[in-house]
């Protein structure tokens, strides 16, 4: 029995996302679900009922209804108190749960015997659940279009340009905190033309951000502020010290800043304070995208854009909504990789493993019983690189020889094996083999030369060639055939077989010399530019 | 008539025109007249014997006839074999080669005239020039037959190893010296005949032990030896007759067949010794260390419309065909879709590794035959830095020259051999018929990659859904 997948509106205020778009639903129906959209839930992010019912999807009207459908709901935000009454009994809940900061609601959810999977609880470190990580999915919405509210706020260009009206210079954007979100603002910034500065207590982003165009700033202090996780952490008092330094003389120069640092189960760090703010220029702009957690900024006020000593500081906490569609379809995309993963056979029935490294992260309450915190997945502890597997020397290919010289005792060597041969030959040989054996000396060399600046394109063609060339061997079979008689007298020679040896000689290499000079032609004539 | 001299001068030109011919290759421009070269030199060459003082008329007719019917056969051949069947046909050739340096050695042999007047050290050396012409000539004919075999499926890919392999060969070169020995101080050529007939035997089962015993994955360095030894026996006819071209033309052709040896080897990161000792690619013979980093995971499969919104939407892509293009007949395919995506602006470019197919050069052949410009088809050298730049990276039919493990795993039995970073492109799609692990027997663990899609099927069938998708 094929089970419903229930897409209620969401409640929360400010929401305007949705947890699953009609292109996904066609995904879902594919794997074998129904679904049900609640009349409206799409409605914020541009995704109308006619849209979701011609995706197959049913539209319910009112919410307890569709609750009371499902047998599996996809939320966005954290469910209320309502809401999670409306639930059904033993019933599935995907989204959004943050239990360590909701214990009240895991509770609710328990006495429902529901089974509840938090896709804020996936664990981020296994590689293959990158496609379900809706955390990473929103976060790069959420800092493009904090460079967006940036612009908005801004008085000026991005790019710098030079009109004939003057000379607009560049706008200058610092960026704090190089996750996911700080990322997606550095190459939206970068993007629109700005001179884009970052820094990030994790000094191995550095690398990411110039990627993306930015430019790294780094704290002059030497400490590893990886977290696990690929979480920052709390940093030393004398690195807090530099930092602080570091972002005053930024805040000086800098025309947008935009705050992107969090730390997992604190409030978020202070990295901008009161007196930044007074010595930044006037029209300037500040972005906290931690406005949620506290704010980066000293100044900050969640949820609105205020102006205090002429900067503007915007400390949204909707960034995601006012981006809905994009924030729902790929947050919807994330929910229909996880389905795949609990719906392996595709027919439409969910399978919550619990030996899924993944799955069992994200499960926090399994048929009433709260499963979290999971323990720890088993993974490589932070892999250690292996020696940098040596890269292959870079062959020089063709053109002029091969490679590096050999080493100087390697051709001590083969020059003294050489000399023994060749000594050895000029001892015991006598004077008309050694005229054909210089000979043959000099054209190995010859081929030697020539055949290393045959492109590698044209070996194929080389070797039918060579193998016509080396039907030059009938030359031995036709000398054979009819020798003038005056060197034949006085000789009981075997005509009858030599001459049968020599024509099937013949016949065979010109087989060679016609079949191999006619399909080097035909190969080279395929050749162009 | 001509005399002797204008014979010699003849071959002089004709040895001239071969090397030009073979010079004129550096260059896909210059290498239609390189190929022009070689034919006149050719037919110089065979002129200016047919016509020189050591034919008498007589002959004549033999020698129409005999030309007649293997041109023809030649030419028949030259036009019908299809490209992706090169390696066989040149595996063929190769054979011919062979067999005809033995058979002139034998006609040599038996005829009196050929040693008149020699005595003491140069009859000696004169006999050891037959006993070693015949003795390449023969090895060469069996090897190329088993390879042909091998290439055309005829001969199953997998090495044979008989066991005490190593010993069987030396105890086969001792019984070739011996009966050297015995061959150098008969009295009589009918005595003689024994030691020789021994040896040809011998040769040829030796040829045929080489190529069993390696692997399809080493095919490509198989060819190029044989290539050699065709040349090698050439040039042995030549001391034989005491013909300088021959020798000529045999040292370059040994020569070149010897240095595509060394760079199919190279490009392997093979000895060369190791490959004819045979073993590579068994499958079961050499596993690898049980547990030792198995690749384990997923793979995340594709379908050919995920693929062609991929290609479409993707500025750099890089294709890197393998020999399950060359069997799928995809290369006309794989045009169509590169002409297409490059109307739209895509930077599409071949990668091509040097032991790509079963011989060298084989998927530049393939893709000129598609009418893929040259200038878009390239080097493994030239391109593999580029991968972190591309969007794309579609693997066609290939797995151990895209295979992480070589550079990753020394533990791995393909460590250390030079291959393409297809996996360093921001999406890898490897496009397979299932999961089975290429020649090399070695699992790939660019399959697992978290950036990698597999596109599974046969490739020209999902190469031509992809193209639809793009056209549509």
């Amino acid at each position: 029995m094929a089970l419903m997948i229930g897409i209620p509106r969401e409640t929360a205020t400010g929401e305007k996302r949705v947890a699953t778009v009609p292109e996904v639903v066609e995904k879902l129906i594919k794997l074998g679900f129904k679904v049900a959209v609640e009349s409206g839930a799409g409605d914020a992010a541009n995704c109308s009922d006619d849209a979701y019912r011609a995706a197959g999807a049913e539209i319910i009207v009112g919410a307890a209804k569709l609750w009371a459908a499902s047998d599996i709901v996809f939320k966005v935000s954290v469910p209320t108190k309502e809401e999670v009454g409306m639930l059904r009994e033993g019933g599935h809940l995907i989204g959004f749960i943050w239990p360590a900061q909701n214990p009240e609601l895991m509770q609710q959810l328990a006495a429902k015997k529901a089974t509840v999977l938090a896709i804020d609880c996936l664990p981020r470190m296994l590689s293959r659940a990158q496609k379900m990580d809706a955390l990473t999915s929103q976060a790069g919405v959420a800092g493009y279009r904090a460079v967006i509210e940036a612009a908005n706020a801004f008085g000026r260009f991005f790019n710098g340009q030079i009109t004939a009206a003057g000379k607009v210079p560049p706008a200058k954007v610092f960026i704090a905190g190089a996750g996911v979100a700080g990322l997606a603002a550095i190459g939206t910034a970068a993007g629109l033309g700005a001179i884009v500065r970052a820094n990030d207590t994790r000094a191995e982003v550095a690398d990411q951000v110039k990627s993306l165009g930015g430019e790294f700033v780094k704290v002059e202090y030497e400490e590893e502020g990886g977290g696990g996780g690929g979480y920052a952490k709390v940093m030393s008092e004398g690195f807090q010290q530099a930092q602080r330094e570091m972002y005053a003389k930024q805040a000086k120069e800098v025309d947008i800043i935009i705050t992107t640092a969090l730390i997992p189960g604190k409030p978020a760090p202070r990295l901008i304070t009161a007196e930044m703010v007074k010595s930044m220029k006037p029209g300037s702009v500040i972005v906290d995208m931690a406005a949620e957690r506290g704010g980066n900024c000293e100044l900050t006020e969640p949820g609105q854009a205020v102006v205090k000593h002429g900067v503007t500081i915007v400390g949204y906490t909707d960034l995601n909504s006012r981006l809905a569609k994009q924030s729902s379809t790929l947050y919807g995309t994330n929910l229909f990789r996880l389905t795949e993963e609990l719906c392996k056979t595709k027919d439409g029935i969910i399978n919550v493993n619990m030996e899924d490294d993944a799955i069992r992260g994200l499960t926090v309450i399994k048929d009433g019983a709260i499963t979290w915190p999971a323990p720890a997945p088993k993974l490589p502890v932070a892999a250690t690189k292996p020696a940098a597997a040596k890269p292959a020397p870079a062959p020089a290919h063709g053109h002029g020889g091969g490679g590096a010289p050999a080493s100087a005792g390697k051709t001590a060597a083969i020059f003294g094996v050489a000399a023994l041969m060749f000594l050895f030959v000029g001892a015991y040989a006598p004077a008309a083999f050694l005229g054909h054996f210089t000979v043959f000396v000099l054209a190995c060399f010859v081929g030697y030369m020539v055949v290393w600046n045959v492109t590698p394109a044209l070996h194929t063609p080389l070797m039918s060639v060579t193998n016509a060339i080396s039907s030059i061997i009938a030359i031995g079979a036709l000398v054979q055939i009819a020798p003038p008689l005056n060197l034949l007298e006085g000789f009981d020679r075997p005509d009858g077989w030599i001459r049968w040896l020599a024509v099937v000689g013949i016949a065979l290499t010109t087989v060679n010399m016609f079949g191999g000079f006619a399909v080097t032609r035909r190969m080279l004539s395929m050749f162009r530019k | 008539m001509m005399s002797a001299s204008l014979a010699t001068v003849s071959y002089i030109g004709a040895t001239i025109l071969f090397i030009l011919s073979l010079g004129g290759l550096s260059h896909p421009e210059s290498s239609r007249r390189g190929n022009l070269y070689g034919m006149i030199g050719m037919t110089i060459a065979v002129l200016a014997t047919v016509f020189g003082p050591r034919v008498t008329m007589a002959g004549l007719p033999w020698i129409i006839g005999a030309m007649a019917v293997g041109g023809a056969v030649g030419l028949y051949a030259a036009r019908k074999v299809q490209m992706t069947q090169m390696p066989e046909l040149v595996a063929l050739m190769h054979s011919l080669v062979g067999l005809a340096a033995a058979l002139v050695g034998f006609a040599n042999y038996i005829d009196p005239v050929a040693a008149h007047g020699l005595s003491g050290a140069e009859k000696a050396i004169h006999e050891i020039e037959i006993y070693i012409g015949i003795l390449i000539g023969a090895v060469t004919f069996s090897g190329s037959i088993i390879a042909f075999g091998k290439l055309s499926g005829k001969i199953g890919g997998k090495p044979l190893l008989l066991p005490a392999r190593h010993w069987l060969n030396l105890l086969g070169l001792l019984v070739v010296i011996v009966f050297g020995y015995q061959f150098l101080h008969a009295e009589s050529i009918g005595t003689g005949m024994i030691g020789l007939t021994v040896m040809t035997v011998i040769a040829l089962l030796f040829g045929i032990h080489m190529v069993m015993a390696i692997g399809g994955a080493d095919m490509p360095v198989v060819v190029s030896m044989l290539n050699s030894y065709s040349g090698w026996a050439a040039a042995a006819t030549g001391f034989m007759l005491n013909n300088d071209l021959l020798i000529v033309t045999g040292a370059l052709v040994g020569s070149s067949g010897a240095i595509l040896s060394y760079i199919m080897c190279r490009a392997m990161n093979r000895n060369f010794i190791s490959v004819i000792a045979g073993g590579f690619g068994t499958g079961g013979g050499t596993p690898a260390k049980a547990g030792d980093a198995q690749p384990a995971g997923e793979v995340s499969p594709i379908s050919a419309v995920e693929t062609a919104e991929l290609l479409r939407e993707a500025k750099n892509v890089i294709i890197v065909p393998g020999y399950g293009m060359a069997v799928a007949q995809a290369q006309h395919t794989v045009y169509e879709i590169t002409q297409l995506l490059r109307e739209k602006g895509v930077n599409v470019r071949f990668g091509i590794h040097p032991v790509a197919g079963r011989m060298p050069g084989h998927m530049n052949v393939l893709l000129a035959e598609a009418k893929v410009p040259y200038d878009i088809v390239m080097e493994m050298d030239e391109l593999n830095a580029d991968f972190p730049d591309t969007d794309v990276s579609m693997v066609i039919g290939a797995n151990d020259i895209v295979n992480p493990a070589a550079q990753e795993d020394p533990g791995s039995p393909i460590a250390g051999m030079p291959v393409l970073e297809v996996w360093k492109a921001r999406t890898s799609i490897v496009m397979k018929r299932s999961m089975a692990s290429g020649y090399a027997g070695v699992d790939n663990p660019l399959f697992y990659k978290e950036n990698n899609r597999m596109l599974f099927g046969d490739a020209k069938k999902m190469l031509e859904e992809v193209f639809v998708a793009l056209k549509a």
